[in-house]
């Protein structure tokens, strides 16, 4: 069981903040066609990775790096702060 | 070192007063920089400003930010203060101080404060305006900013 918590379009996109999800992917790429098959809302959030951020126990990660030991995946768009 | 990320607003002349009173005590500065970061209302369009940000890792992509600004220039103190929550125009969204013995360390980390922070601290920016609202994008700018870094 994991974390996966969604922040701003993609929060708004899924409906949701956070949620908890029984998987077993090996990879957050994994992961993302996992939640993708779930439902259109999914699907649409993730349908660009190119306008997506990952982190993993709130460092920012890859699409490609292990979710081994991980215990909080974050997903969201590129970040607007300053 | 002083981080905070809050949704109340801050007393830009106190906070600026402060960092300077403890730096000056001791003896270490001979420059303060400072930024301020406001919302703009661009000409009456925007109504406000919603900002979003990841509780928990806001507060440490900051801390290593500031941490990698301490590495690199010789500097006395930092001070990062940067707000989430609804923020109507012209209300303050953060600052960035920075203390050093010569100006030029001040002004250098202060842009490399700002460059990161706008790229690689975990918040989300909406605007909102009469006709409704809408994420604010990233701009390849941005980005790009890193790499002079």
């Amino acid at each position: 069981m994991i974390d996966v918590l969604y922040f701003a379009w993609v929060r708004e996109r899924i409906g949701l903040p956070r949620e908890k999800v029984e998987t077993s992917a090996a990879t957050v790429a994994d992961l993302i066609d996992q939640l993708r098959a779930r439902e259109d809302r999914y699907a649409a959030a993730f349908a660009d990775l190119s306008a997506l951020r990952v982190a993993l126990d709130q460092e920012l990660s890859s699409f490609d790096a292990p979710l081994s030991g991980v215990r909080e995946v974050a997903f969201f768009p590129p970040m607007t702060g300053g | 070192m002083k981080i905070a990320v809050q949704s109340e607003p801050f007393d830009l002349g106190a906070e600026t007063s402060a960092f300077s009173a403890a730096v000056t005590g001791a003896g270490a500065a001979g420059a303060i920089v400072t930024f301020t970061g406001l919302v703009r209302n661009d000409g009456g369009a925007l109504s406000a400003m919603e900002i979003e940000h990841y509780p928990g890792m806001t507060e440490k992509a900051i801390a290593a930010i500031a941490d990698e600004a301490v590495r690199r220039w010789s500097l006395a103190d930092v001070l990062v203060i940067h707000r989430h929550g609804r923020l109507a125009p012209g209300e303050t969204i953060m600052m960035v101080a920075t203390a050093a013995p010569h100006r030029a360390d001040a002004f250098a980390a202060a842009e490399f404060l700002m460059d990161y922070l706008k790229s690689r601290a975990p918040f989300w920016k909406k605007e909102i305006g009469a006709d409704g609202s809408d994420w604010v994008a990233a701009k390849d700018a941005d980005e790009a900013a890193l790499k002079r870094w």
